[in-house]
């Protein structure tokens, strides 16, 4: 063996541990989750203060316990029923007005667009925990206090400016000359629009539709101020606020987490190259 | 009666058959397409600065000139992509500047890039503007099926462009053009993206088809032997102005002023000061060594100091100055075909002459031509 294949050797030894290593870290979480979701409450709690225990690994036969107790004690299914109902209204209000916002954006306004697009962007930016004070305001003078109809008319607020944004960038990179040619062709910018750009779009919008249903499902401070019984609660304040009781309850919140995140992870690795890559490959040169 | 009313009663009148053969009328009279004073600024920048044009029925008029001239700008006007800062714009007369939006122009326009649609297969790219208007299934077929073979792309029809090759894109952008019968064809530089070698038979064949097809068409290009060789007319432009209208021949031989002399021609005109009022033009390959000239041609001698001598293979390029127009520090350039062997050597001084035809004087302070030799 030569010095620069040794050379060589070590570099693919450094990059692949370094993977690992961040592998490792981005996906203890999950693992820590998925391992107390099936543990036993003696192997979670009681085992922990012996000295010979070891808590990532099953020192008692995995139990179906902490799933039972969650889907037949608990509220759980309606967090996930209020969950879904709450983000599919705030996906199709996000899509209405985000879709034509960011095309507008990339196209109509010209020098002013990227400015009132960054202004829109910078509205994303204000933290909820500042901006729930004035919003709960609104939402008593509107009488929605203890309704999900609060989270659909207040998480629009940051998924309409974030889903513009991402929206914009998709519009932009689609070449003007393809609705032009469009429009020519005989129709009106509308129908260019909804013919040609929109099709091009499509990872663009699915990605909008994605983000602003997890921004929903990830959402606390806003459905922690305004939902206040158990039965109205969406997951993300569920698991935390509601599964406590006398004790911590990790098995059942765990339980939880995972089966709120697999649908996800799911959606996510199906459509992954639809999310990175564009439709328009071909269409100028190239 | 308020103008409204007036402008609309007007529209109202044009849809019945008299006024119908008035419009006609009309067109026959002008242009097939028109620009009247035409204007389009962008803030401080005058793309387009006061451009009178008027394409005749049938024939192909090309825009030429340097990038930024604000042909592209005038094209995009009359296609309705841009809005005119001032003017007026006719199209079969009919005047379009206002409120015809794009759609309703009845032109087919191809992109420098073809812009197809990268979602489409190539026959729903052709098939596009038939659905536009509605046509039934089976006409769509034909009318596709037509413009495909005319083109020689049937067998691609069931791919996506980005199946395609640059020239099978390009021949279904013109398929997809020609397919719905516009009244004007727009060309944005439609070979540019086409390597030299297929460039000259894309050319030859853009031709063929255009005179047979008939169509009057607006062709916009940058590149001089594009223009030459493809127009009827050719409308020189630079800075937002038109600078000459006339055949290449024409545009070639008596050039309006010292822009349209040098953009043309490669190498392109001389020009040497010959006052302090004129500047004195002519063509390299008319300036050529004294005993190629019959002896009855009515030639103007010159002697010229020969620096360079450049083979370029089709012929050679020599560079040198006029002994008898001291006052100019521009070298001149004489372009001789590969069949004028007179040898020619390097610091040398030969008899050079100029068929006097051929010679052109400008006004050395506004650029423009004058008639009658210098001042």
């Amino acid at each position: 063996m030569t010095a620069r294949r040794v050379v060589r050797v070590l570099k693919q030894i450094g990059l692949y541990s370094a993977a690992a290593a961040f592998t490792g870290l981005a996906v203890f979480p999950f693992y820590w989750m998925l391992v107390t979701a099936f543990k036993e409450d003696n192997d979670l709690y009681v085992a922990a203060t012996m000295r010979a225990h070891i808590p990532w690994i099953f020192n008692e036969p995995p139990t179906l316990e902490h799933f039972q107790y969650l889907l037949g004690d608990t509220a759980y299914l309606a967090w996930v029923r209020n969950t879904i109902l709450v983000g599919a209204a705030v996906v199709v209000i996000t899509l209405v007005l985000a879709v034509p916002a960011g095309y507008a954006l990339a196209r109509l306004t010209g020098r002013w667009g990227e400015r009132l697009g960054i202004g829109i962007f910078l509205t994303y930016l204000i933290p909820p925990t500042l901006l729930f004070i004035p919003f709960s305001r609104v939402i008593a003078v509107l009488g929605l206090q203890n309704s999900l109809w609060a989270l659909v008319l207040v998480y629009p607020t940051f998924t309409i400016p974030f889903c513009t944004w991402l929206l914009m960038g998709f519009f932009r990179s689609i070449p003007r000359d393809i609705e032009e040619q469009a429009m020519i062709d005989g129709y009106s910018r509308l129908a260019a629009m909804r013919l040609v750009v929109l099709p091009l779009a499509v990872s663009g919008v699915l990605t909008a539709a994605f983000f602003s249903f997890t921004l929903v499902m990830q959402e606390f401070v806003y459905a922690l101020t305004f939902i206040s019984s158990v039965g109205k609660m969406t997951v993300s304040l569920g698991i935390p606020v509601a599964l406590f009781r006398d004790v911590f309850n990790w098995g059942a919140m765990m339980a939880a987490a995972l089966i709120t995140s697999v649908p996800i992870a799911i959606v996510y690795n199906l459509f992954i190259d639809r999310f990175v890559g564009g439709l328009t490959a071909g269409a100028v040169k190239g | 009666m308020p103008f409204d009313s007036l402008r609309s009663l007007r529209a109202f009148d044009s849809e019945r058959p008299k006024a119908m053969s008035e419009s006609a009328k009309r067109a026959s009279r002008m242009g097939y397409v028109e620009a009247k004073d035409l204007h389009k600024h962008f803030g401080e920048v005058h793309a387009v600065d006061g451009v009178d044009l008027s394409v005749n029925q049938g024939e192909l008029l090309v825009l030429l000139g340097p990038s930024g001239c604000g042909k592209t700008t005038l094209m995009r006007m009359i296609a309705g992509l841009e809005e005119p800062t001032l003017g007026e714009i006719w199209i079969a007369g009919e005047r379009v500047d206002q409120d015809v939006p794009p759609r309703a122009r009845g032109i087919a326009m191809v992109f420098q890039g073809y812009a197809l649609y990268p979602h489409k297969t190539a026959f729903r790219n052709i098939s596009f503007p038939l659905e536009a208007i509605g046509k039934s299934p089976t006409a769509i077929r034909e009318a596709v099926d037509w413009a495909a073979t005319m083109f020689g792309i049937r067998p691609l029809l069931a791919r996506r462009p980005r199946q395609l090759s640059g020239g099978e894109r390009q021949r279904v952008a013109l398929a997809r053009a020609v397919v719905r019968s516009p009244r004007v064809f727009l060309f944005d530089e439609p070979l540019s993206n086409l390597d030299a070698q297929l460039r000259a038979i894309a050319r030859f064949e853009l031709k063929q088809f255009q005179r047979e097809i008939g169509t009057t068409t607006i062709y916009v290009t940058h590149d001089q032997v594009e223009a030459m060789g493809l127009g009827d007319r050719i409308v020189v432009m630079n800075k937002g102005k038109v600078r000459q209208i006339g055949t290449p021949q024409e545009v070639y031989d008596n050039p309006a002023d010292t822009f349209v002399a040098t953009f043309l021609g490669s190498p392109p005109m001389n020009l040497v000061e010959h006052d302090e009022n004129t500047l004195f033009g002519f063509r390299p390959e008319l300036f050529l060594p004294r005993p190629t000239f019959p002896p009855h041609e009515d030639i103007r001698v010159y002697h010229l100091r020969v620096r360079q001598v450049e083979h370029l293979g089709a012929g050679r390029l020599v560079y040198g100055y006029l002994e008898e127009e001291s006052r100019s520090d521009q070298p001149v350039i004489a372009g001789l075909p590969v069949t004028i062997r007179t040898p020619i050597a390097e610091d040398q001084v030969y008899e050079f002459a100029v068929p006097r035809r051929a010679m052109r004087y400008f006004d050395r302070r506004t650029g423009l031509k004058r008639q009658d030799g210098p001042a």
